[in-house]
């Protein structure tokens, strides 16, 4: 064991902050790592397309590309800017912090297929926060659009990871006590995920303000702008 | 019985078909590197069961070199008008929803209902696979739906999908190659190397540094390792609890459940929990693939500080 092995990490810090192609760097951080660890090139090489497989589920995202293009092509996204238009106290925020509500609730219930990045945010959440703000300030500069679509994928993720730890059931909950269990402290779910709960809450709040003075600085900007 | 090795196949079908179809276009820049691409990443879906571990590893490294320097950038595909968009959506209304919608229910429902579903002995999925293999489910079935009332054609589709996955780009990839990369990180011991350079430096007495060192120290983990579930065990074994509960007399049940969510905390802020972080920016095709981390950032460190006190002043109390 050797500090050496920490050899990766600074491949991909360095290589990530030059952005030369992240595939290479990454590929190049696990040899240095294998190399560094003692590892046989023929077990490196081994490794990466054991764990390449193992985490094909990673890529199974893609497989909606061709309906979200069909939807993109026969104007999803102007129906749903035409539909958020119609609602007045409809603004990004208010639209993503009830995403947010929704998608924290129903993943500590279990029900963490309900969303998710390529299921409902790039067909629908993404559409409709950036159709909010449209409605109200007209089209968009890149700069402030892309950041609004940020925030719809931002809220998913917090949505989801902070509301699947109260779900028993929950890998994340099954790891804990797992390795508590191997190490003789003897739990159950319910006694971890109770302890989930102050967190989500308090994820809740800090994201939702968040969403709220997004609403605030949209508006400002434009009226700025405007005067 | 339905095994996610079938939806796989269907991924392997998609990406060899874009790969064809970048073939095809004579007007590419760069278009052997991305049929080559494409393809060798259709065929580690196609055959990734069958294929020995060191082949597919040979297969990912020509992938990467293909890719180069730089990216292998996008490629134009044609696709409909502003103009034209918005007299379709007058045209087909609420309809449009109805195919994006089909993506989430068939996904939720599936979950559901297809492990219940018992046909000679055997449920038609597995639990722990029922979500994957109703996503993949939901795209066919949503795929048809769309067909159907928007009056377009199969091939339609393919371009379409040709089009968004050549947005992507290569970093379609990049979560796969980054849990690689953290297999690799595990089987090299960089987990002992971080838990004992954290312990080295904190007094086992100062109780509040012990938690910091703790919280902190899952986020920081999570970051290298891009995975709070790499992180938990060797953290938990280094601080949690030989210092938080043995010798602190803190409780597991509160130490285990706030320790693993600091590290969620980590999660929000790091390129390397690319399928969270890299994958949306690519969905949404923002020019900067790190404009979702950087969303997610206060929150991460507004919570990660909310998680240390939380720990802080329940820890010993219960």
């Amino acid at each position: 064991m050797h500090m050496l092995t920490l050899i990766g990490v600074l491949v991909v810090i360095v290589g990530f902050a030059l952005r030369v192609n992240p595939l290479l760097v990454v590929t190049v951080a696990g040899i240095a790592t294998g190399v560094a660890g003692g590892l046989s090139p023929v077990t490196i090489v081994s490794e990466f397309g054991r764990a390449f497989t193992e985490n094909r589920y990673m890529g199974l995202v893609w497989l909606t590309l061709p309906v979200i293009g069909l939807l993109e092509r026969s104007g999803l996204k102007e129906r749903a800017q035409e539909l958020i238009g119609r609602i007045k106290s409809a603004t990004t925020g208010r639209v993503l912090l009830l995403y947010l509500a929704i998608r924290q609730l129903t993943a500590s219930i279990g029900l963490t297929s309900l969303g998710g990045q390529a299921q409902m945010v790039r067909p629908l959440i993404a559409p409709m926060a950036e159709a909010a703000a449209e409605a109200r300030y007209g089209e968009l500069p890149d700069k402030t659009r892309y950041h609004v679509l940020a925030h719809a994928a931002a809220v998913d993720n917090v949505g989801v990871f902070f509301g699947e730890d109260i779900f028993l059931a929950m890998g994340s909950v099954l790891l804990i006590k797992g390795f508590l269990d191997e190490n003789g402290i003897h739990l159950t779910p319910l006694h971890i995920a109770l302890w989930a709960i102050p967190t989500a809450i308090a994820v809740f709040i800090i994201h939702g303000i968040r969403l709220l003075l997004l609403d605030r600085r949209l508006k400002k900007q434009f009226q700025d702008h405007q005067a | 019985m339905i095994r996610l090795e079938y939806i796989y196949i269907l991924g392997g079908l998609l990406f060899c078909t874009v790969a064809v179809l970048e073939f095809l276009d004579r007007a590419n820049a760069k278009r052997l590197r991305k049929t080559l691409f494409w393809g060798i990443y259709g065929i580690t879906f196609l055959f990734g069961a069958e294929l020995p571990s060191f082949v597919t590893g040979c297969l990912v490294i020509i992938m990467v070199l293909v890719t180069g320097w730089k990216d292998l950038g996008t490629s134009k595909v044609k696709t409909t008008a502003e103009p034209e968009r918005r007299q379709s959506a007058m045209r087909l209304r609420d309809k449009l929803f109805i195919p994006a919608l089909c993506i989430p229910a068939v996904t939720f429902l599936g979950t559901l209902v297809l492990p219940e579903i018992v046909i000679a002995g055997k449920p038609l999925a597995v639990a722990k696979d029922a979500t994957l293999v109703s996503l993949g489910l939901s795209v066919p079935v949503a795929l048809a739906v769309a067909l159907w009332l928007f009056r377009q054609r199969f091939v339609t589709s393919l371009h379409e999908g040709r089009r968004l996955l050549t947005a992507v780009g290569t970093v379609a990839v990049l979560p796969q190659l980054l849990a690689a990369l953290g297999a690799l990180f595990a089987a090299a011991g960089v987990g002992q190397v971080v838990a004992a350079s954290v312990t080295r430096f904190i007094p086992a007495d100062a109780t509040f540094l012990v938690i910091v060192a703790f919280t902190v120290g899952m986020a920081l983990f999570t970051m290298i390792m891009g995975n709070a579930f790499a992180a938990f065990p060797v953290m938990v074994a280094g601080i949690g609890l030989p210092l938080i509960v043995h010798k602190l007399g803190g409780d597991p049940a509160i130490m285990g459940a706030i320790g693993m969510l600091s590290g969620y905390c980590g999660t929000l802020m790091t390129p390397m929990a690319a399928n969270f972080n890299i994958v949306p920016a690519a969905l949404l095709e923002l020019p900067d693939k790190n404009g979702v981390v950087k969303v997610q950032i206060p929150t991460g460190l507004i919570l990660l500080a909310v998680n240390t006190l939380l720990m802080y002043l329940l820890v010993f109390r219960f």
